[in-house]
């Protein structure tokens, strides 16, 4: 088991990574990839099993980023691992590069699903959580939705399936940062409240703050101990989280720091990082 | 012709399904019409081994991506109408973009599906599914075909398209003798004033407008294409090098299917005239099979009308 900090220094890492990768490609999505790193920390450096020197192992654990726009901070949880060097994080997005602009399984190591289109990747990690128990495989699914993605009907088919079959195998974060392209989701096309739909679906919910490393690990164990339902944890979480020009800020969705912008950006994170590092 | 047996192909998916699953790791899944699409066979054989997704076809497809992520050979089944239609951005981006194990069984594809109209009869699937990187489009034209076909879908690692009927139609191939492979058409009869190049039912006709043109003392070869991508190039530009004229037949609009793919082949390679059979860019309607094949001109004495007039521009 890793300290919070630890997971911490990590997650400020991934966020490094993160906001490196859109500025070296002058595009991507800072915002929500900012929102999820610390979930992506505590399942990437403990909880999931996976494992870089044995990758295609059928027994490991898998995850899938449904929300696929948010591939910098993915790859940046992947390169910490081990997957890839953190070198390649500064090719992402250009022409050559495997680190393409939405995760891509057959040419990054590590992504055990190519997402994008939202909406999809939910309904393949119900493929892969049934999978485990058609084969009687005890290897656990994980997935992160946005919040706005909530907006697309095949989630809610997926939410279905999911209770349906009992995929307590299944945990699905929903990265609830309040802000999508056009602005506020409650304002875009409102998909609270949230606990309640997926509680109607028949799903196991939790719901926690995404920056709190005690809830994201409690929220995760109290998951297994769960029996014939799948579990959303509903994350509440702040877009852009780490760089304080963009917290909170629906134009950081989609958009790629300039040279000041990321300097700025890059020694906060660094600041943090030392910190963190002093503290161990 | 009264004593040929019939079966629609359909069944024949459902009985392959049933036969293949002892041998491959199949999953199906099926969007509540196990009835209809006779996956119902499969699953009252390996009743573990059938998921029913409910009403919900990009689910399924999603879904079925994740279990071939995970080793399964996954046969999602829907009518052609949802599986490409309703389902498309899902074939294309979970299933094709990482080239997974899942097979599509679309079937009631065409208007043979008859009373149930416009809404059912998909016109336009091989059209869409064509246009997919790593996609492979079968339309099998009897119950040997679409048996044969499924094993080599099966065989093959990545999405296959698999077309079936809701209609019973004649058997026309020889199960001792028949073999399939994906991307390889076949001359079923030779000829020499011009290449008939039929897929699905339609095959059928052809064979039945080669007579009806002999009688006129035109000579027709006739090639089956089952395999609508990868089409079988050489085959068709070779064939239309020695006839110098060519008529495609399919049950699916002439923009985007069959008819399309041959014009692309000819025109790069053997340019010769050429006419398309088949629904021309219109919706179907509610009637009998028969009644609708005569109605969109899909008939043995269409196929010899466009022969006679692809014939005259030589």
């Amino acid at each position: 088991m890793k300290s919070n900090t630890a997971l911490q220094l990590i997650a400020y890492k991934i966020r490094h990574h993160a906001v490196t990768a859109v500025y070296s490609a002058a595009s991507g999505h800072p915002g929500g990839s900012l929102s999820i790193a610390d979930i992506l920390s505590v399942l990437y450096f403990d909880e999931m099993n996976v494992d870089p020197s044995n990758q295609k192992n059928p027994d490991r654990d898998r995850f899938v980023l449904s929300k696929g726009h948010c591939a910098p901070a993915l790859y940046g949880a992947l390169a910490e691992k081990g997957f890839f060097p953190v070198e390649d994080i500064k090719t992402f997005r250009k022409a050559n590069s495997y680190l393409q602009g939405h995760p891509d399984m057959k040419g990054v190591p590590g992504v055990d699903m190519s997402t994008g289109s939202l909406g999809q990747g939910i309904c393949t990690a119900n493929g892969m959580a049934l999978a485990a128990k058609l084969d009687n495989k005890d290897y656990r699914v994980y997935t992160i939705l946005g919040d706005g993605e909530l907006e697309e009907g095949q989630v809610w088919e997926a939410a279905m399936f999911a209770a349906h079959y009992k995929l307590d195998n299944l945990v699905a974060f929903v990265d609830f940062n309040g802000l999508q392209i056009d602005g506020d989701i409650t304002q875009v096309m409102n998909p609270t409240p949230i606990d309640k739909k997926f509680e109607a679906f028949g799903w196991n919910v939790i719901t926690i703050d995404a920056h709190n490393y005690d809830e994201i690990k409690s929220a995760l164990a109290a998951a297994k101990t769960v029996k014939g339902k799948p579990t959303v944890v509903i994350a509440k979480s702040v877009k852009g989280k780490g760089v304080s020009y963009m917290e909170n800020q629906a134009a950081w969705h989609g958009s790629a720091p300039n040279e000041e912008q990321y300097n700025q950006a890059a020694s906060e994170l660094e600041a943090k990082i030392k910190e963190l590092e002093a503290t161990l | 012709m009264a004593d040929v047996k019939k079966i629609a192909t359909r069944q024949s998916y459902g009985d392959a399904l049933a036969a293949l699953g002892d041998e491959f790791p199949i999953i199906v899944l099926d969007a509540d019409l196990s009835k209809s699409t006779k996956t119902e066979v499969f699953k009252k054989k390996f009743p573990d081994r059938f998921i029913n997704m409910g009403i919900a076809e990009a689910n399924m497809m999603s879904t079925a991506a994740g279990l071939a992520s995970c080793g399964k050979t996954v046969f999602a089944s829907s009518f052609a109408m949802f599986a490409a239609g309703r389902a498309f951005e899902q074939v294309r981006n979970s299933i094709c973009y990482p080239n997974l194990n899942v097979k599509i069984g679309a079937t009631h594809a065409g208007i043979s599906v008859g009373e149930d109209g416009a809404t059912h009869q998909c016109l336009e699937d091989m059209g869409i599914m064509r246009t997919l990187p790593n996609m492979v489009i079968i339309n099998p034209a009897d119950d040997v075909e679409a048996k044969a076909a499924m094993r080599a879908a099966c065989e093959h690692n990545g999405p296959v398209y698999l077309r079936f009927g809701r209609l019973g139609v004649p058997v026309i191939f020889d199960e001792a003798t028949y073999k399939f492979e994906i991307g390889k058409g076949v001359v079923l009869s030779e000829g020499t004033d011009v290449t008939i190049v039929a897929t699905g039912l339609m095959v059928e006709m052809a064979l039945k407008a080669k007579e009806l043109l002999a009688n006129q003392g035109i000579s027709a070869e006739i090639i089956n294409i089952a395999t609508i991508k990868p089409i079988d190039a050489e085959l068709i530009s070779k064939s239309a090098t020695k006839t110098g004229a060519v008529v495609t037949c399919e049950e699916h609009n002439i923009i985007g299917g069959l008819g399309s793919a041959v014009a692309e082949v000819l025109v790069e390679n053997a340019p010769v005239p050429m006419d398309r059979i088949g629904t021309r860019d219109v919706f179907g309607k509610s009637g009998t099979p028969a009644e609708l094949f005569k109605d969109y001109g899909l008939t043995p004495e269409a196929i010899v009308e466009s022969a006679k007039k692809v014939i005259a521009k030589k």
